[in-house]
């Protein structure tokens, strides 16, 4: 590729695009030599329009186009959905229907874990773990496939309880697979804590403070990373947490290899959590009846997705379709970090930072465009800014 | 520089065919997804599926990709990219478009930043429905596709031969 200098300084666009869910961002970075001095996001390349379109369709038909904001992260939206308007409508829900919430949320929390684990992986250039990890996480698929019938967009959640049962039989198969799991969890634990190679690219990377983390807002395992308490299963626990309590995991280096520690740390609860609730699942309906319209008010959402604190606001006027839904998802939180921290580190950091936060664009590099601007601007790919950074610590090993 | 001449035009098309078919490189492009068929390619080339054992390839850029996998309803602003990348592909180029949104929209049907469905924009080859379409189905979607590359000559040996060999390592797979 070839470079266009006109200064000392330069500015390297990044994308523009990531295919991505709701946040495919491109990123304008100048460099000065190889030191980023500045970092800007832009957002929004695969708006939809679906908060708009929620005011077109009905409560029910709501769940199937909000577990499609985000196929990794879907059961988690419809939960949040369903617990708001639960709320609003004054519906209590039988306490197995939570259980079996909370059981297939930190079923998608070990999917969506492995599948950053194996990504985060891929960026740094270990191949190795991303094929292991992506090989391990091929479990838990067929886990929730045989629970829900779908590999992805479960639908597990109705408005007012579930529609999966878990039996006997199911629960054993979950109980295997978390045992083997379990294990390989423990390997990962110690490859990326003593894999001298790949601590090269996560040690001491992209640090952030707790003060930093508190006052750019960030949220879930990237915050968690920076000893900031803060996990809305925790803080205000929401379904069947309160009832199967997690603990929080916390870290207080704040460097990549914290998240790494963190979010791997994090399968362990989710493991432990879900035998919990297979040893002690309350018995019961799975579901409660629900008024087709929801009455006049307003409510809020909160529950913890895979990435952080995923928010909803939800009104209604009474009618059989919501007046407003606004989402706020865990990335958009996350986001300025990047942005901030990518600054003052070497531009072969940028996709390690950037996947740091596990942004939902978790199949970043899977497109390419060139985009060639005038000037001092010079075009990158994702998959060339990824070669580069591990080009670069290839020869720094040397 | 004299051109030369080209002695045999069924045999190099066939020999063409032949090695499209054994070794495509696809290029994926996300028009505004929610992410759910884009792990799923993913997962293809992991090994439980293992993409790469049809000697398909993912890589990254649209100017070495001969199949194009397209997910999600077209988005406004996805609209001049994927018109951008379609054209700095090289003939012969197909479309394979993967899920139920790239096929019509989908759920996001009306959505106002949505135009629906990949073929709105482009000619699509072939469609694989689902939401998502399990690996299997992706992986089936696209290796149809291949084995209707058939020379269009027709009865080329080595070209038939290599579509045989495609569906042989369907059955294979699916007997796994």
């Amino acid at each position: 590729m070839e470079k266009v200098q006109t200064s000392r300084s330069f500015t390297v666009p990044i994308g523009p695009q990531h295919p991505a869910l709701k946040e495919p961002e491109h990123f304008l970075i100048t460099v000065d030599g190889e030191i980023v001095t500045k970092a800007v996001v832009r957002l929004g390349y695969a708006h939809r329009g679906v908060e708009k379109a929620t005011e077109s369709r009905n409560w029910v038909q709501n769940i199937y186009i909000l577990e499609r904001i985000c196929g990794i992260c879907s059961h988690i939206h419809a939960t949040a959905y369903c617990l708001g308007v639960e709320k609003l409508a004054g519906v209590e829900v039988p306490p197995r229907a939570q259980a079996i919430r909370v059981l297939v949320a930190e079923m998608e929390r070990i999917h969506s874990h492995l599948l950053w684990l194996g990504v985060a992986a891929h960026e740094a250039g270990f191949d190795t773990l991303f094929m292991y990890s992506w090989r391990d996480r091929e479990t838990i698929m067929d886990l929730l496939e045989s629970l829900s019938g779908n590999r992805v967009n479960y639908s597990v959640n109705l408005l007012g309880g579930v529609k999966f049962d878990v039996d006997d039989e199911l629960a054993r198969l979950i109980y295997d697979g978390i045992d083997f799991l379990e294990k390989r969890t423990q390997h990962y634990l110690d490859v990326v804590t003593s894999d001298a190679m790949f601590l090269q690219r996560t040690r001491g990377i992209g640090t952030m403070t707790r003060s930093q983390a508190d006052v750019l807002g960030t949220v879930g395992p990237t915050a968690r990373a920076s000893n900031v308490y803060r996990d809305i299963r925790v803080e205000a626990p929401y379904g069947a947490y309160g009832d199967f309590p997690v603990k929080i995991v916390l870290d207080e280096r704040g460097d990549l290899e914290a998240r790494f520690v963190v979010r791997i740390k994090e399968l362990f609860e989710s493991y432990r959590v879900i035998r919990e609730i297979l040893d002690n699942l309350p018995a019961g309906e799975l579901s409660t009846r629900m008024p087709r319209r929801i009455q006049e008010g307003e409510t809020v959402s909160r529950v913890e997705a895979p990435r952080g604190e995923l928010f909803y606001f939800i009104k209604s006027n009474g009618t059989d379709t919501p007046e407003r839904i606004k989402v706020r998802t865990p990335t958009i939180c996350n986001m300025m970090s990047v942005v901030k921290l990518a600054v003052g580190h070497q531009l072969a950091d940028v996709p390690m930072i950037v996947v740091g936060i596990d942004p939902c664009f978790s199949c970043n590099d899977r497109m390419t465009v060139v985009d060639r601007g005038q000037g001092q601007r010079q075009g990158w790919t994702w998959e060339a800014l990824r070669r580069y950074g591990i080009r670069h610590y290839q020869r720094l090993a040397r | 520089m004299k051109p030369t001449k080209n002695r045999h035009p069924d045999r190099l098309a066939g020999l063409k065919t032949w090695a499209r078919i054994n070794s495509p490189w696809v290029l994926h492009f996300n028009s505004g997804s929610c992410n759910g068929c884009d792990i799923e390619i993913l997962a293809t080339l992991t090994p439980r599926y293992d993409l790469e054992r049809f000697g398909i390839k993912l890589q990254g850029s649209p100017r070495h990709a001969d199949v194009l996998l397209c997910t999600g309803a077209v988005t406004r602003q996805a609209r001049s990219r994927l018109l951008r990348i379609y054209s700095q592909m090289h003939e012969p180029k197909f479309v394979v478009a993967i899920g139920s949104c790239a096929l019509s929209g989908g759920v996001f049907q009306g959505c106002y930043n949505v135009l629906g469905g990949i073929e709105k924009v482009i000619p699509v080859d072939a469609y694989v429905p689902g939401c998502p379409p399990r690996p299997e189905a992706i992986i089936d979607g696209v290796v149809k596709l291949l084995s209707s590359l058939k020379a269009p000559q027709g009865g080329d040996g080595t070209a038939a031969h290599a579509s045989e060999m495609v569906e042989k390592l369907v059955v294979e797979h699916e007997h796994r």
